[in-house]
């Protein structure tokens, strides 16, 4: 069995808080630059111009892209046949505290939600484990702030809901989170399941880059849809009104039991971060 | 878009009344930073009556938290926050002489009312642009519950900050209006 050292996870877990906090991906900048030309309201094209800006400086300056560093979440595909030396959850938990405090992120999180006080280094960090075929451990940290995370939802709904409920359900979250999740907004969108299972799906579709559409035909033109369903809705850049409310949504779906029909929407910001390595 | 309109702090009613949603502004003098822990504890000494650790007559809020800063710098990363989350407070601080607050998001009816009363002005600062918004920022200093981390009040010295008014002193509120204007059946 492949061994990988301890010391590697935490770097590596470190060096990706910095890296996901700092760039913002080509895929979120390209998208911003192609909504300015689409952008009728003149203070929406201001606040998209000055979201290219940002990125701009935070990548040349190695500072973080918005002071919301976020919730550290990590998604671990870890292949069956290599194993950590030592405590693979500790080592990504130290990598976080590293990252966070050598990297200049803010430290977001309390020990206890009632009781607690600042952990000063946002740890603990979410971490999700997936075990797959193969020897090598993909690690994907994906900070997410409180802003848009607050504006998300699950809906138990029922099967004669259907499509339209969701669709119906994705544009109510969306028009009702108006300009807290600071849009350009991204959405995922988790259908089937059970009730915790469609928030992780939700939350997973987030991965994906802007414009990777679902490979089921069927979902592909439900993203689609949706996109410019959201984009009329005039919500608009910072939720001041305009054309670009939304850069792009992503469905993720799973087996339901035949009485059960849950939905989730996981909204996340402009400053939509995830870097991933694999060791 | 319009000319931006330049301000200088602290605002008097002559100011807060020239401003109409929509208008954008580019924001200079200082301004102090309070999210809704530091609220709580300046709302609690007003209500007694008790004086509070600043003098907010004119002055203007900014929901925020920065991040830490880089050396060399003088402040980390400091966007806005949702201003939401003030909204229970901020009524209280109106009457007592807040003029005006920046930071994102829609405020509560309540909130509103309060601002066509006591005559105040809401900004819109850009959330997430919290690099770009750093650079504007020339001095920072703790004034207040330096206890409160991220979260104390700091008196910040802005130059240009660049803001667009969301809420004026007649009621007007750009969050309902600009989505009217744009959206599509
Ligand atoms: S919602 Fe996103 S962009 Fe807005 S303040 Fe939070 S982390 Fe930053």
């Amino acid at each position: 069995m492949r061994e990988v050292e301890y010391n590697t996870v935490v770097e590596t877990v470190a060096r990706l808080c910095k890296e996901a906090n700092y760039f913002l991906g080509d895929d979120v900048y390209n998208a911003i630059k192609n909504g300015l030309e689409k952008e009728e309201s003149p203070v929406g094209k201001d606040i998209l111009n000055q979201l290219l800006k940002n990125a701009d400086i935070a990548k040349n300056e190695e500072i973080p892209i918005c002071q919301d560093t976020g919730f550290a979440v990590i998604f671990l595909e870890h292949g069956a046949d290599v194993r950590v030396k030592g405590d693979i959850n500790q080592a990504i938990t130290e990598g976080v505290a590293k990252g966070y405090t050598e990297g200049y992120l803010r430290k977001s999180i309390l020990s206890d939600p009632v009781k607690g006080k600042n952990t000063n280094d946002n740890t603990p960090p979410i971490i999700y484990t997936t075990i797959v075929p193969g020897d090598k451990i993909k690690i994907t940290v994906a900070p997410k702030g409180g802003g848009s995370e607050n504006m998300s939802a699950v809906k138990m709904m029922t099967p004669a809901d259907g499509i339209e409920g969701v669709k119906k359900f994705v544009i109510d979250t969306v028009v009702q989170a108006s300009s807290n999740p600071c849009p350009p907004i991204v959405v995922g969108v988790g259908i089937g399941g059970n009730f915790e299972y469609v928030a992780f799906l939700a939350k997973k579709a987030l991965l994906r880059n802007i414009g990777e559409r679902n490979p089921d035909p069927f979902y592909a033109d439900v993203e689609r849809e949706l996109l410019e369903k959201i984009n009329n809705t005039g919500v608009g850049p910072m939720g001041l009104g305009g054309r670009i409310t939304c850069l792009d949504v992503f469905i993720e779906v799973f087996p339901r039991h035949i009485a059960s029909f849950p939905a989730a929407v996981n909204i996340n910001c402009h400053a939509a971060r995830h870097k991933s390595a694999v060791i | 878009m319009s000319e931006p309109i330049r301000l200088k702090t602290p605002l008097t009613e002559e100011d807060v009344l020239k401003l109409k949603i929509g208008d954008s502004v580019l924001l200079t003098g200082k301004i102090y930073t309070a999210r809704d822990a530091a609220h709580k504890r300046l709302f609690d000494l007003a209500e007694k009556g008790e004086p509070l650790p600043l003098d907010l007559k004119g002055q203007i809020i900014y929901y925020a938290g920065p991040a830490p800063a880089k050396p060399g710098y003088v402040i980390g990363p400091a966007g806005p926050t949702t201003s939401g989350r003030c909204d229970p407070y901020t009524p209280k601080l109106l009457e007592i002489g807040l003029k005006g607050m920046i930071g994102k998001g829609v405020r509560s009816k309540e909130v509103k009312d309060a601002m066509q009363k006591y005559k105040a002005v809401y900004f819109a600062a850009t959330g997430g642009a919290a690099a770009l918004i750093a650079k504007n920022i020339k001095a920072v200093k703790v004034v207040a519950y330096e206890d409160l981390g991220a979260e104390a009040i700091r008196e910040l010295e802005v130059e240009d900050f660049p803001l667009i008014v969301a809420n004026d002193a007649y009621g007007g509120d750009l969050y309902e209006e600009g989505m009217k204007k744009y959206r599509r059946e």
